[in-house]
């Protein structure tokens, strides 16, 4: 696997992955996942930002070796670890899984692995809906910084975000689009006015 | 941050209040279909359904909102509690707040008795249905099976017909409706009508046959048998004469028009069996609704009562 990129803070919005490192880094990720989970396998994206990621992985799977899998989606809003005080913003996207888990590989796909609490959740949600034979974990991104015994199983690229950064994923579902990037910002989304 | 505390009636409710509940509403409407049908996002949170007027359906809605959720439900019921000793609404309500709940569902018979209570407790109360005032969640359930079944909730014609002057239900209904735009005709027997039709913002109408001209909805109000005898109604037979919804009278509304109904039915009276029976009745799909959108109510309100602990 390829040594974590290291970013800085330094100039904020930098770029960790551009286009060319996102299509790899997605490649790399089918192709493991080719290699290690047995054939049968199904996709599962956490909402929303491994959806896309999601996708891109079906196609990169598709032109490899001309896999299929099947592919659902979750939404972890109702079974976050704060979901009764995260409020009163209470936004819960649907759940998707057209398939039955029990007894298949799925593969839980997310675009950024950080403490490891949306991984928690998205397990607990997607037993719900059956008892899958193994659960695995595929991510565009790890940046450290685990507060759960959480690991993933396929890595597109790890990246040394500082303290106080925050990974901004832009990958569209579209492989032929070339405006995918991962920039670092400074962890602040709105910056108080001088 | 400013959304409303409690769920009472409509008041300081806008559009995006209601199609942020119908939003939610959606996704709890998925996890019943689950083989799982539960959720842990209220574990730990308690619930108390405070019911003073039997209803077994609205009850049990509300407990299995409660438990799909994840939540502690407690069901006290008039009968077996000690309202029947003489205390009072107040002091029974100050007793259920020891108890350090998180939301009370309430259903009185008399009108603002929810009202009441929201002003004297620190956890979040929603109104099940008190007197002839309103009945919320029935509203937002009716919305939510009109929107999925119509596919769009503004500017409707609704068309209500029954014992309009004590329904909350017909009142919920018109102050939602009210908010997307929708022309809505009440009709029902004279004496049934209500003096106010202005204030409620509901077109009154002569006859059934007039009020369904063109209707995407109709929905018909069960005739309640304890007005039954008096000067109000004289009986049945007439009155499903009338006002009875059958295929012939729904031939005049909307071709595809919903046919509603909050339950429970009087079958041959206010609705015949082959319309509530028929392609055009939503009456189970608003069953399946009515876990939905509480589910969906009981989470916006446990998660605020949650956020403003302080308050009160």
């Amino acid at each position: 696997m390829a040594s974590p990129t290291t970013v800085s803070l330094d100039t904020d919005g930098q770029v960790a992955l551009d286009s060319a490192d996102v299509a790899r880094a997605i490649r790399r990720v089918a192709d493991e996942i080719l290699e290690r989970v047995p054939a049968g396998f199904a996709l599962v994206g956490i909402r929303r930002g491994g959806v896309s990621i999601t996708e891109r992985l079906g196609h990169a799977l598709k032109s490899a070796e001309g896999v299929e899998p099947e592919v659902g989606a979750v939404d972890i809003a109702l079974y976050r670890d704060d979901a009764a005080t995260a409020l009163p913003d209470p936004k819960i996207g649907p759940s998707h899984i057209p398939f039955e888990p029990r007894g298949r590989d799925v593969v839980l796909v997310d675009d950024v692995l950080q403490t490891g609490r949306t991984i928690r959740a998205a397990v607990d949600a997607l037993l719900d809906y059956g008892r899958p034979r193994r659960v695995w974990l595929a991510v565009l991104c790890d940046r450290g910084g685990r507060e759960l015994p959480i690991a993933a199983d396929f890595i597109g690229r790890s990246v040394d975000v500082p303290a106080g950064g925050r990974l901004e994923v832009c990958v569209s579902g579209d492989a032929s689009a070339d405006s995918d990037e991962v920039r670092l910002f400074a962890a602040a989304k709105v910056r108080a006015a001088p | 941050m400013t959304s409303p505390r409690h769920l009472l009636d409509f008041e300081g409710y806008g559009r995006d209040d209601v199609l942020s509940i119908l939003d939610a509403a959606e996704a709890f409407f998925e996890v019943s279909r689950r083989p799982v049908r539960k959720v842990p996002t209220l574990r730990g949170k308690t619930i108390i359904n405070l019911f003073y007027e039997n209803s077994t359906r609205t009850r049990t809605s509300f407990e299995l909102a409660g438990k799909r959720l994840s939540a502690d439900v407690v069901n006290m019921s008039v009968a077996a509690s000690s309202v029947k000793k003489g205390e009072t609404l107040s002091d029974t309500v100050r007793t259920l707040e020891a108890m350090q709940p998180d939301v009370i569902v309430m259903r009185h018979g008399a009108s603002g008795a929810p009202h009441f209570v929201a002003k004297r407790v620190r956890c979040a109360v929603v109104n099940a249905g008190d007197g002839t005032h309103a009945h919320p969640t029935q509203a937002l359930l009716d919305a939510f099976t009109i929107r999925r079944r119509v596919g769009r909730l503004d500017n409707l014609i609704v068309a209500i017909c029954g014992d309009i002057a004590h329904s909350r239900v017909a009142r919920s209904a018109a102050e939602l409706l009210a908010l997307f735009g929708a022309e809505v005709r009440v009709t029902g027997p004279r004496t049934l009508l209500p003096r106010d039709a202005a204030a409620l913002g509901v077109r009154v109408m002569p006859t059934l046959e007039s009020a369904l001209e063109g209707v995407d909805v109709v929905m018909m109000l069960r005739i309640q048998q304890e007005r039954l005898g008096g000067t109000r109604l004289p009986s049945l037979r007439e009155y499903s004469r009338t006002f009875g919804l059958n295929r012939e009278l729904l031939g005049l509304a909307k071709p595809g028009a919903l046919v509603m109904h909050p339950g429970p039915m009087n079958r041959g009276v206010e609705i015949s069996p082959e319309v509530a029976d028929g392609p055009s009745s939503a009456v189970l799909d608003q069953v399946e609704a009515g876990v939905a959108v509480r589910m969906a109510v009981l989470y916006r309100m446990a998660g605020e009562g949650a956020s403003n602990p302080a308050e009160a």
